[in-house]
């Protein structure tokens, strides 16, 4: 604990010298709010599968970005809005198979998970250069994030928080008992469509953040966590959204110093959390 | 009897028609020919052996499951256009338990379909979905968590969602499965109370029990058979589950093809 209190004491003082440490810390804090909220969606409707998917995916969008732009001198697109594009297409293409193919479901959402990722191996190992891109990508990097990157986490905040201020009332419910909402005249499958899209869209915020094998775990154990002490999805949202920040930030700190990767750190961090308000939630009220 | 009577006049001011109903599941048949007239105002329980396909004919009439062949009206119309007319209780061990709600989340849950689109609930919504808790006796549970809540309680509050809709048929999916046996029957009771005002149709596998509330039962086996009015016999019954049961009496009502009762 005290080697934990010097370690922070060394980031705090760094963090006042460096940019790239402030946007890194900022990058944590804003990428908590869609973390938070749409965490908290994919934790109820139960679809981390499908999010694992998605996540998965993105790597086959930041692969042949790169590749174009390294190759080709492509400057369109950058790999960002490239892991963009392919995140919402994974979205649509895996959300159109649960719907149309729910026996098999998992399989196809398997195969589309380690295809998306053998196509971005594939694009990255033709790319000539450095494969610590690879690295990166997968495992995250934090201290990389840029100014425009910020705004980007910034706007999406923004709309995650819109969508859910207009459509509260039938994503609840739409999660609760869809067969019910589609006799109330909810139009399910849309709704369905826009939690996966929002999914996507938070996926590729958050594997700037751990990287895309990591992003799983922050997406849903603080929402899990949450879940555990919050009895209402609003409550839950903004209990997960605070320990997601508190976490990252707890990560990017202590890592700094011994100079460890700041995504795996936080991941540790964000499952000994976990494992402890399992712990905890039995103690205080055991049965449940 | 009296339906035979009623002809046309009876299907128009019936609450659920279905004519010459066919459902084949991947071909394999599971309701044939089904002709049946529910008034208004009844509280009908559809029964029937596992498998029978007594789901399938509530699905039916709320609109989840199409026809093969032949048609279903709800209030003379597609179940899709009466849906808002309609209000469904499934059965609530088939909800997450741990899902973050409150008894008054769930029961504003009803109100869509009523309410504007887009933004929070509006204090209308607020007061009707109140009111539905009270008519369960669950005034004093609103604020309690879902989760916390007994089988009994949770079974209440999905037909105060239902009531919030303000409904004009309730349409009940096994609402007492794993229910106590004074639980079920204070369950029954509400149902009954409720009838005074809307036409309850509820499926359930157990007859025995019921029969005392209802006011027909609606066998389901291959075909389907109306009892309205008068006496099942145990024939009937062993008939339909292939074996000796209960022997219960309650009133009887006979279907257009004059089923032999």
């Amino acid at each position: 604990m005290l080697g934990a209190a010097f370690l922070g004491q060394g980031f705090f003082q760094a963090l006042t010298q460096h940019p790239f440490l402030q946007y890194a810390l900022l990058a944590g804090v804003l990428a908590a709010v869609p973390c938070g909220v749409v965490g908290s969606y994919v934790v109820i409707r139960r679809i981390s599968y499908i999010a694992g998917g998605i996540a998965h995916t993105v790597l086959a969008g930041l692969g042949l970005v790169h590749y174009l732009q390294v190759v080709h001198g492509f400057t369109l697109i950058s790999p960002m809005t490239g892991a963009v594009i392919a995140a919402l297409l994974a979205a649509l293409l895996i959300g159109w198979v649960s719907l149309r193919f729910k026996q098999r479901e998992d399989t196809v959402i398997g195969a589309v998970w380690a295809m998306g990722m053998a196509l971005g191996i594939v694009f990255i190992s033709l790319t000539p250069g450095y494969t610590t891109d690879l690295m990166s990508y997968l495992f995250g990097n934090i201290l990389m994030v840029t100014a425009q990157d910020l705004w980007l986490i910034a706007i999406l905040d923004v709309v995650v928080l819109a969508v859910v201020i207009f459509f509260h009332k039938q994503l609840l419910a739409v999660c609760f008992d869809s067969e019910f909402a589609t006799l109330r005249g909810v139009k399910v499958e849309r709704f369905y469509f826009l939690l996966l899209g929002l999914t996507a869209l938070t996926v590729v915020l958050l594997v700037s953040v751990v990287g895309i094998i990591l992003v799983i775990a922050l997406l849903t154990l603080p929402a899990a966590m949450a879940n555990l002490f919050a009895g209402r999805l609003r409550n839950m949202m903004i209990l997960a959204g605070g320990l997601s920040a508190v976490l990252t930030t707890a990560g990017l700190a202590l890592s700094y110093g011994p100079d460890l990767p700041a995504g795996a750190v936080t991941i540790l961090l964000t499952g000994l959390a976990y494992f402890g308000a399992v712990i905890l939630r039995q103690t205080i009220r055991p049965g449940k | 009897m009296s339906e035979v009577t009623r002809g046309e006049a009876a299907v128009n001011e019936a609450v659920l028609t279905c004519r010459d109903l066919d459902f084949r599941y991947d071909r394999h048949p599971v309701l044939q020919n089904v002709n049946l007239a529910i008034p208004t105002g009844d509280f009908v329980c559809v029964v029937g052996p596992n498998g029978s396909g007594k789901t399938t004919l509530l699905k039916l009439a709320l609109g989840l499951l199409s026809p093969s062949a032949g048609s279903v009206l709800v209030f003379g119309t597609t179940p899709a256009r009466a849906s808002r007319r309609i209000g469904y209780v499934p059965q609530h061990p088939r909800l997450d338990p741990l899902f973050p709600v409150t008894a008054l989340d769930v029961a504003l849950m009803g109100r869509l379909g009523t309410t504007p689109t887009l933004g929070p609930w509006r204090g209308k919504d607020r007061q009707a979905a109140l009111d539905a808790l009270a008519e369960v006796g669950l005034a004093d549970q609103a604020q309690r968590h879902f989760a916390d809540l007994s089988g009994g309680q949770k079974q209440r509050v999905l037909i105060a969602r239902a009531l919030a809709g303000e409904p004009d048929l309730l349409l009940l999916d096994e609402p007492t499965a794993g229910l106590d046996a004074h639980v079920e029957e204070g369950f029954y009771r509400l149902l009954q109370e409720l009838n005074k005002r809307l036409t309850i149709i509820m499926v359930s596998h157990d007859l025995g029990f019921v029969s005392g509330y209802v006011k027909s039962v609606v066998c389901v086996g291959r075909e389907v058979l109306v009892h309205p009015t008068s006496a099942i016999n145990g024939q009937i019954i062993a008939d339909l589950y292939g074996s000796d049961m209960r022997l219960v009496r309650h009133d009887h009502r006979c279907s257009e093809e004059g089923h032999q009762c």
